[in-house]
């Protein structure tokens, strides 16, 4: 048996290709232009917040990531393989990426077991009993253990986004996209789903999340990126974005948020 | 020579049910068929299925049944086939229910919150999957009130191949009132039995709806 511990040499890390990698990003709906020119390297594992005010572009940013929105212009790279139309590559390549909407987006008419079982049965061939296995692991990492044949609407708020979640983890994402999972939540819930995301976080998940919960940021995020009017403003590590921003509208929007 | 208005005269009439009820069945099955395809056709993003599905329900909901009766029954003829009342009524009617089913259910997937849709995107289901477990089944709910009230709406149109002589309910009426002199009596039979199959299913639509309400408002 190997002891010895398994980090990576630095020279191997170095060569790992971005888990996301975004060039010249644009994006139009109609006449009005959503990206503009938007450049962003993730690495894996590293933990992107994204904020800016209302309308700059977050949600198209990252739906653009799983091609839930078509783009005009530039590139984007998965595990270094560039996204194309073809229904089998953008099929494979959301298989590699979770989303948390802001609404939850549960299958209403399913069991909490049964949303989470469908993909991993019907996109990853996995034999029902395992799924159901999978499933109950990730419900309990989310700390919903004893719910699994509930529905959707019989858990709370907090409950169902941690569901979304699982159901989310249990496609063994290697990326995880979160889209304001909290903004649709009673104030007493956000942290329940904010400790999962933490602890999402430290099991060395990729993640991009827009939120505008600044104690997350500070603890979880490597960088924060500040968006406005479709552009990216700003990228710093917490510290500095929070303490010393460089740009007179990320000043205003912390003052407006803080 | 003038009929009775007999025992043999109520039976014969009550027994032209059995048409109406198979007559509104198969176009009723049929109808679900090509009301699926049409509805699956209408939302798709295939720009030609699309203009397709459209203009078959133009065309269906834009002229009366009667005609459309009238031309698939000489219609037969011309593409070879027998020319037969029985054959150009559920023909006919197949395509009159698949045109407003189609609509009716095109109307009823699209009020699926669109979340759903994304949500099975992101999750990288497929087309069958996305629709056959996660839209369809939400659709089918809202759908079912809607499709039972049409269901009424068909039996009765079945009524209209009379014109073309194929001998169902109505038709079976006006034979026996042409040859009884009865009409007010036979028709108002006739009228009572088309209550009594449309009146149980109008009761489940109503019901259907305010379950469906409910549940809407929870
Ligand atoms: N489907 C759409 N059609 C047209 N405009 C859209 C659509 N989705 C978003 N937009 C516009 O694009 C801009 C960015 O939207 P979004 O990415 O949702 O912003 P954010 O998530 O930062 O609030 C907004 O001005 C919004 O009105
Ligand atoms: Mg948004």
């Amino acid at each position: 048996m190997n002891m010895v511990p398994t980090k990576p040499e630095p020279a191997l890390q170095a060569q790992t290709l971005p888990a996301i990698e975004l060039q010249g990003l644009e994006k139009w709906y109609g006449a009005f232009q959503a990206l503009k020119n938007v450049d962003l390297t993730v690495q894996s594992g590293e933990k992107i917040v994204i904020c800016g005010p209302s309308g700059s572009g977050k949600s198209t940013l990252i739906r653009c990531i799983n091609q839930l929105e078509e783009i005009q212009g530039g590139t984007i790279r998965v595990d270094g393989k560039a996204l194309t139309n073809d229904p089998k590559s953008v099929r494979a390549v959301r298989r590699e990426i979770g989303m948390v909407f802001q609404q939850f987006n549960l299958f209403p008419h399913m069991t909490i077991l049964e949303n989470c079982i469908l993909g991993p049965i019907k996109v990853a061939g996995v034999p029902r009993a395992e799924a159901e296995e999978i499933a109950h692991e990730y419900l309990k990492r989310v700390r919903i253990p004893e719910q699994a044949n509930k529905y959707p609407a019989q858990l709370s708020g907090g409950q169902q986004q941690r569901v979304a979640i699982a159901r989310a983890l249990c496609m063994r994402p290697k990326v995880m996209l979160f889209d304001e999972p909290t903004s649709a939540l009673d104030p007493e819930m956000v942290n329940e789903v904010l400790d999962t995301m933490i602890d999402l976080a430290s099991d060395g998940m990729t993640m991009i999340c827009v939120t505008h919960e600044m104690g997350f940021a500070r603890k979880v995020a490597d960088r924060v990126i500040f968006m406005d009017h479709g552009e990216i403003i700003e990228e710093n590590d917490p510290e500095q974005f929070f303490e010393a921003p460089r740009h007179e509208r990320t000043r205003s929007f912390l003052g407006q948020i803080a | 020579m003038i009929r009775e208005f007999g025992t043999g005269e109520v039976i014969y009439i009550v027994l032209a049910i059995r048409w109406t009820i198979a007559l509104s069945l198969i176009a009723f099955l049929g109808g679900a068929l090509g009301g699926l395809t049409v509805a699956l056709a209408r939302v798709s993003d295939n720009t030609s299925a699309r203009l397709a599905a459209t203009g078959f329900i133009r065309l269906f909901q834009g002229t009366p049944l009667l005609m459309q009766l009238f031309i698939v029954y000489f219609g037969l003829n011309i593409v070879g086939l027998p020319t037969s009342a029985w054959l150009a009524a559920a023909v006919a009617l197949t395509l009159h229910a698949s045109a407003f089913l189609g609509e009716i259910w095109r109307g009823c997937i699209q009020a699926v919150p669109r979340g759903q849709t994304e949500a099975a995107d992101a999750l990288a289901y497929g087309y069958v999957t996305r629709l056959k477990d996660v839209i369809l089944p939400q659709a089918a709910r809202i759908a079912a009130a809607p499709t039972t009230g049409f269901l009424v709406q068909l039996i009765k149109s079945t009524s209209l191949a009379s014109i073309i002589g194929f001998t169902e309910l109505t038709r079976a009426g006006q034979v026996i009132s042409n040859a009884t002199f009865k009409p007010f009596v036979v028709i108002s039979l006739v009228a009572v039995l088309y209550f009594i199959l449309c009146w149980p299913l109008s009761l489940a639509a109503k019901r259907l709806e305010s379950r469906f309400d409910r549940a809407v408002a929870r």
